[in-house]
């Protein structure tokens, strides 16, 4: 294929691309809509690419496939939708606490429960706090566009290398199904060639060597202890440095519009209209939700005078929590969210903002 | 610039082929696109549908309530979709199986018979590639060059298939003339 040359792809076929250009060369899954695709991908390409795939029997199978691929040093994904991802947390925490790098994608749809198959992002807590047992975090990010699902997943395969983390990427069933034009090997496409580099810590096979050990067991007094601080170093150092957001107009705004995934793509359209109509409105879309992008809100929330954050969710206000955090009681947060499958529309995004601001 | 266009019909009918390689096409002339299928647990002889955006600025949503164009291959599918056609816009209705013509304000309908025209040319199944050529004819947003360049890599180099699928399109181009 030619350098920059534009392909139609949905989402979900971005996101097993990205993962099969970044080196990742075994995946595991369990078909669930609305992220069919993505495994129907996998299925086609990972073994022509030198990679294994394996349509595992249960999710718990999946992940817990991904833990012993990682633990022998290669790249691994695994991906579901909501009640999937839920089956895998107890498996997620040992990732973690093992520390062994792994990208898991969750296409959201909406719940609880069950729920149904409609664009939702009401895993959110699910995926910064941590939904499985002990002090952990994964790393999580989230793509607007099926372009930034291909570049994020790149991204995350470094970044679960880098800091020996679980990495995220939390999607929506909009951004699974919708399909865009990407530049699948552009400026943001390096070959990399990291995953083959083999990693010191991996269960290899230990012939003239110590053998490596990876494990989340520690069961002398002390020992986990000392283990958990490492981690929360670890984590703060992450939290330093790898926030990421997006800003637009921000700094003469009177209210800002928080909003990540596709539903920043309406709060953005709608920003443009309140701009349009004369009104100081800005954006800023997270890109990690974990870490939480808090430096530009914290420093907004004191330089700033006269601003309101209107925080966009399609869930019934979970990101909300981290900006108010962010802000801590500075400034006014306020929330328009829908969930169960509706969305936002930019109309209600508009007539909200016009009433904060009126008020 | 601004297009809206949801194609809507039986499953089978080439639905979602035909919207996808209108994006396709789309994506060729630099346009900013999306498509997004109906997805959803579809019924057996309801309808299949899918959405596209056309616009030369970012896309901010690829799901819409109101429709600039619709093409209608089947009856429930005008019927479904008909409120959320916007004034001045264009319903392309599949007049070999739908059989009431609905008047509607600040709607330019056509009434154009896909798929006995396609079934005069061969095969049935390219109706949807006759609705096509009469949209490129009626919208002329894309061209008919491009979406030919397309033909030989949509249908895998089978030169059969593609030269029927163009006999249609042009087929469905000289509707509107």
């Amino acid at each position: 294929m030619k350098r920059n040359q534009k392909i139609l792809l949905s989402g979900n076929e971005a996101v097993a691309k990205s993962a099969i250009d970044a080196g990742c060369r075994f995946y595991a899954g369990y078909p669930i809509t609305p992220q069919n695709e993505l495994i129907g991908y996998m299925a086609k390409n990972m073994a022509s690419s030198g990679g294994i795939f394996i349509q595992s029997e249960s999710e718990l199978s999946a992940i817990s496939m991904v833990f012993g691929a990682s633990a022998s040093g290669v790249r691994a994904m695994t991906s579901s939708s909501s009640p999937g991802i839920s089956l895998m947390q107890e498996e997620i925490s040992y990732i973690a606490g093992a520390e062994l790098p792994a990208v898991i994608v969750n296409i959201m749809r909406a719940g609880p429960g069950l729920g149904n198959i409609w664009p939702a992002q009401s895993d959110y807590f699910q995926a910064v706090k941590g939904g499985g047992q002990g002090d952990y975090h994964c790393i999580a990010l989230a793509p607007s566009s099926v372009q930034e699902a291909y570049d994020l997943t790149l991204e995350a395969f470094v970044l679960a290398d880098k800091y020996r983390i679980p990495a995220i990427i939390l999607g929506d069933a909009m951004l699974g199904q919708m399909m865009e034009p990407l530049v699948a090997n552009g400026k943001n496409y390096k070959p990399l060639a990291i995953s083959h580099k083999p990693k010191e810590w991996a269960a290899t096979g230990c012939f003239g060597r110590k053998p490596n050990v990876v494990k989340s067991f520690y069961l002398n007094l002390g020992d986990l202890e000392k283990f958990n601080l490492k981690l929360q170093k670890k984590y703060k150092n992450i939290k330093q440095k790898e926030q990421r957001c997006e800003a637009l107009n921000i700094n003469d705004a009177r209210i800002i519009l928080v909003a990540y995934g596709t539903m920043a793509r309406l709060a953005k359209e709608a920003m443009l209209s309140l701009r349009e109509k004369g009104i100081k409105a800005g954006l800023i879309r997270p890109i990690s939700l974990w870490p939480f992008p808090q430096k530009i809100f914290q420093r907004l929330a004191i330089s700033a005078k006269r601003l309101v954050f209107l925080v966009i969710e399609m869930s019934y206000g979970q990101m909300l929590e981290d900006v108010k955090l962010a802000v801590n009681g500075r400034r006014r947060v306020e929330f328009l969210g829908r969930s169960g499958g509706g969305i936002p529309t930019e109309e209600e995004i508009i007539k909200s903002s016009l009433s904060l601001l009126s008020s | 610039m601004i297009e809206r266009i949801v194609i809507a019909g039986f499953g089978g009918q080439g639905i979602m082929f035909l919207g996808k390689l209108i994006a396709w096409a789309a994506m060729r002339e630099n346009k900013f696109v999306s498509f997004l299928p109906a997805y959803g647990a579809e019924v057996r002889g309801g309808t299949s549908h899918c959405a596209i955006v056309i616009s030369d600025k970012e896309i901010a949503s690829p799901a819409f309530d109101e429709i600039d164009t619709l093409i209608a291959m089947n009856s429930p599918s005008v019927l479904k979709f008909i409120p959320k056609l916007k004034n001045g816009s264009k319903l392309f209705i599949n007049a070999s199986m739908v059989n009431n013509t609905p008047k509607i304000k600040g709607v330019k309908v056509r009434l154009l018979k896909f798929t006995d025209i396609a079934s005069g040319l061969g095969n049935a199944r390219t109706a949807n590639m006759v609705a096509l050529g009469a949209y490129l004819a009626s919208k002329k947003l894309l061209s008919l060059k491009n979406i030919l360049k397309l033909l030989p890599e949509a249908f895998k180099n089978n030169k059969k298939l593609q030269v029927l699928n163009e006999q249609a399109i042009k087929a469905g181009m000289n509707l509107i003339k």
